[in-house]
């Protein structure tokens, strides 16, 4: 039926790496909708399945292992869970993992909403030699258990027809609830007497009570407010039994013993898998090195076999074709709506679309890392070198990524868990140089250093990246006060991936880059076309000029001329700019080819190396910067970022240029 | 397992990771600096350092 409205809202839980997203990629398909949870910079995906006459909304949630309020994303879970009120909460286990999963089940139990559990990945454990009884484990929860194989597809229908008849009849809902140990029963029931009136909605007492002896920040931050004078006898419950939360666990996991004993059988163990065979490399502290180093190789080496031919097709048979077109129909018209529509409109667009094979290809090699489980290991293996940075693993892949091109790799930042290290990744993630930054050094160090060309450009390369690890490691002590997250990272077990999952990743990736990383790069691109084509008509006598040469006297400190500040300004578009802009603003002809000549007499070597360092460290093109809002969702630490590389460039090239005038360049 | 000791985050964390009084923990990895990789309540899970040193254990 279209356009009907959906008629029940399903919550999707789970734990990390039991194959949530696959359900609900599976379950709502092409209707998935990606935005952010209101006021946070963590995804929210919400979607629509409809099928045997029924529409419902489902909502995914986060994964998360447990409803504490330790992390953004459990804190989301759990408010949206409170607040949002869904209808049913389905929750996926992983057969292979059951008794784990239920953990987070023991907390979903002790809120409002009521459940359906899923249990999926049946056929790997199966391969395994776990047996597990789905009509015996339904029976000792109270809870419909509905098996499922995510990535073929079955299960789903019953799963969904399971929910929806769960959430028609709430009340016919009487599962096995855990209690906490015995021996903190009267406590609890002590605790709840005392705050039951002052609990606001659409907290439960009991519930609240419960988070109370956990210790839980929050509720405790919710309930003193709320008490004010009456806080002083449960505060004093409270610190006697500061403890409580093992009993809680405890109590949980006693439960989750008596859950499973009928229904599950596993093998005895020392039974060699898959997964142990791989990870004897793959998690090996040298051979770990070398695999990761050779799949990372074989990405790069990927995109320049697929992806920069792409791009260059896309640049000369589209985007240029495009502004010719342009240009020769509307130049009769107008000159100026001309010029606006070639080079400001469809320049702009055309560095967005150029971006996207590049981007493609990083998002699909992301996905499908992830997917297989290979993700988890490579943090694992460049976590002790990810450390003196004030680092953590997680954060190399999307950084190596930088090499390629900052875009993905600051979109890759997403698989970072804690939002202060995610927020430093981002940071520092314009300072690892990109192709396109090297390329402008590749193309100018040989006019000004000849034969030591290779040396200063390695130079460069090591100084960008020795100011990555230094700003990292301040940045760490500003946000983080030094202290480190609490290393626990999951490595799941191997598993064939779900081509349809990465490539349903990729699409969604670019789509959300082109609708909000595109519109900004579009916008950008016009005003700084105006401003470098205004009002002379051409760059020399433009605003963009004039503001070079107001800027001279600083230029003059890093030894830099006023052709080379506008070379660097134009550079903002496109990196790659700066080259034709020297050209132009030095009469030296569009390909550059008397660039060298022109140049290599203009330049003495301390200002060329000044100024090679600052367009290596300078703010991040427009693309990255765009990108930077779009994964930060805030202009204020978009405009930190570039307001750190400016004065980091400007810096080290003021030094540069001074000190090596010191030591004799200067001639 | 025997004990955790650590502040509230880790404690809840690592419960709900399955490390909880009587659990049995099985060392896969421990090889010089670098974190250790463990199984615990059907899962393998990469410990760091000092998050491993929080956790008592009585070997069996």
């Amino acid at each position: 039926m279209n356009g009907s409205q959906p008629s029940c809202t399903i919550a999707l839980a789970g734990q990390p790496n039991v194959g949530k997203s696959t359900v609900f990629n599976m379950l709502t398909g092409q209707t998935q909708y990606v935005s952010n949870w209101p006021g946070k910079t963590c995804e929210q995906k919400v979607g629509v399945h409809s099928g045997n006459g029924t529409c419902l909304r489902i909502v995914d949630l986060p994964g998360t292992y447990s409803l504490t309020a330790s992390s953004v994303e459990e804190q989301l879970a759990r408010d949206y869970l409170i607040q949002g009120r869904p209808d049913v909460v389905v929750v996926i286990l992983d057969a292979v993992s059951l008794e784990r999963n239920l953990y987070l089940v023991a907390e979903l139990l002790n809120l409002p909403a009521p459940l359906v559990l899923g249990l999926n990945r049946m056929d790997l454990a199966a391969q395994q030699g776990i047996s597990v009884e789905p009509h015996v484990l339904q029976a000792a929860l109270g809870v419909p258990v509905v098996p499922v194989v995510a990535s073929r597809g079955q299960g789903l229908c019953e799963l969904v027809a399971a929910a929806v008849e769960v959430a028609r009849n709430p009340h016919a809902w009487t599962p096995n609830r855990p209690e906490i140990r015995a021996d903190h029963r009267p406590v609890l029931a002590e605790l709840e007497r005392l705050i039951t009136v002052h609990v606001p909605q659409p907290y439960h007492p009991a519930w609240v009570a419960l988070k109370l002896l956990e210790g839980d920040s929050e509720i405790t931050r919710l309930m003193h407010d709320r008490l004010g004078e009456d806080w002083t006898p449960v505060h004093a419950i409270l610190i006697r039994h500061e403890d409580a939360f093992l009993a809680v666990a405890g109590g949980r996991y006693e439960w989750i013993g008596r859950m499973v004993r009928a229904a599950v059988v596993r093998p005895k163990p020392g039974q060699v898998t898959v997964t142990d065979r791989l990870d004897r490399v793959a998690t090996h502290p040298w051979w770990g090195l070398l695999v990761l180093l050779g799949i990372l190789g074989l990405l790069f080496w990927l995109t320049y076999q697929i992806g920069v031919p792409l791009q260059s097709w896309l640049e000369v048979h589209l985007v240029q074709a495009g502004a010719q077109w342009a240009h020769g129909r509307l130049h009769s018209v107008s000159p100026v709506l001309a010029g606006l529509i070639a080079n400001g409109v469809i320049g702009g667009a055309g560095t967005v679309l150029t971006l996207l094979p590049i981007l493609a290809i990083f998002f699909a090699a992301l996905g499908l890392l992830e997917e297989v489980g290979y993700m988890a290991r490579a943090a694992y293996v460049m976590d002790r070198f990810m450390h003196p940075m004030g680092l953590h693993g997680k954060s190399f892949l999307p950084l190596f990524l930088g090499f390629g091109c900052n875009v993905p790799a600051v979109m890759g930042t997403r698989m970072i868990e804690s939002p202060k290290a995610r927020l430093i990744t981002i940071l520092v993630t314009p300072l690892v140089p990109c192709t396109a930054r090297l390329s402008v050094v590749a193309l100018l160090a040989p006019i000004f250093f000849g034969a030591q060309a290779m040396w200063v450009s390695w130079g460069l390369v090591a100084l960008s990246l020795l100011a990555l690890a230094g700003i990292g490691v301040i940045l760490h002590e500003l946000f983080l006060g030094g202290e480190h997250n609490a290393f626990i990272m999951e490595l799941p077990l191997y598993h064939l991936p779900s081509l349809r999952t990465v490539l349903q990743g990729v699409w969604q990736r670019t789509v959300e880059f082109l609708k909000e990383a595109g519109s900004i790069i579009l916008v950008v691109s016009v005003i700084l076309w105006a401003l470098s084509t205004f009002p002379g008509g051409e760059i020399e006598r433009s605003y963009l000029a004039a503001f070079g040469r107001l800027l001279a006297p600083l230029g003059r400190l890093m030894g830099l001329e006023w052709q080379m500040i506008v070379a660097l300004l134009t550079s903002f578009i496109r990196k790659e700019n700066t080259i034709p802009t020297l050209a132009v603003l030095y009469g030296a002809g569009q390909e550059g080819a008397g660039l060298a000549a022109v140049l290599g007499g203009r330049m003495v070597p301390a200002a060329a190396l000044a100024f090679l360092a600052v367009q290596i460290l300078f703010i991040p093109c427009v693309a990255t910067v765009a990108t930077i809002r779009q994964e930060t969702g805030s202009w204020g630490w978009t405009a930190l970022s570039v307001g750190l590389l400016l004065v980091i460039s400007l810096l080290v090239g003021a030094s540069i240029y001074q000190l090596s005038f010191l030591a004799g360049w200067g001639i | 397992m025997r004990q955790l000791l650590g502040g509230r985050l880790f404690t809840a964390r690592a419960a709900a990771l399955g490390f909880t009084p009587g659990a049995e923990v099985r060392v896969i990895q421990n090889i010089g600096r670098g974190p250790m990789i463990v199984t615990v309540c059907g899962a393998r899970l990469a410990l760091g350092r000092g998050e491993a040193s929080k956790i008592q254990v009585e070997v069996l």
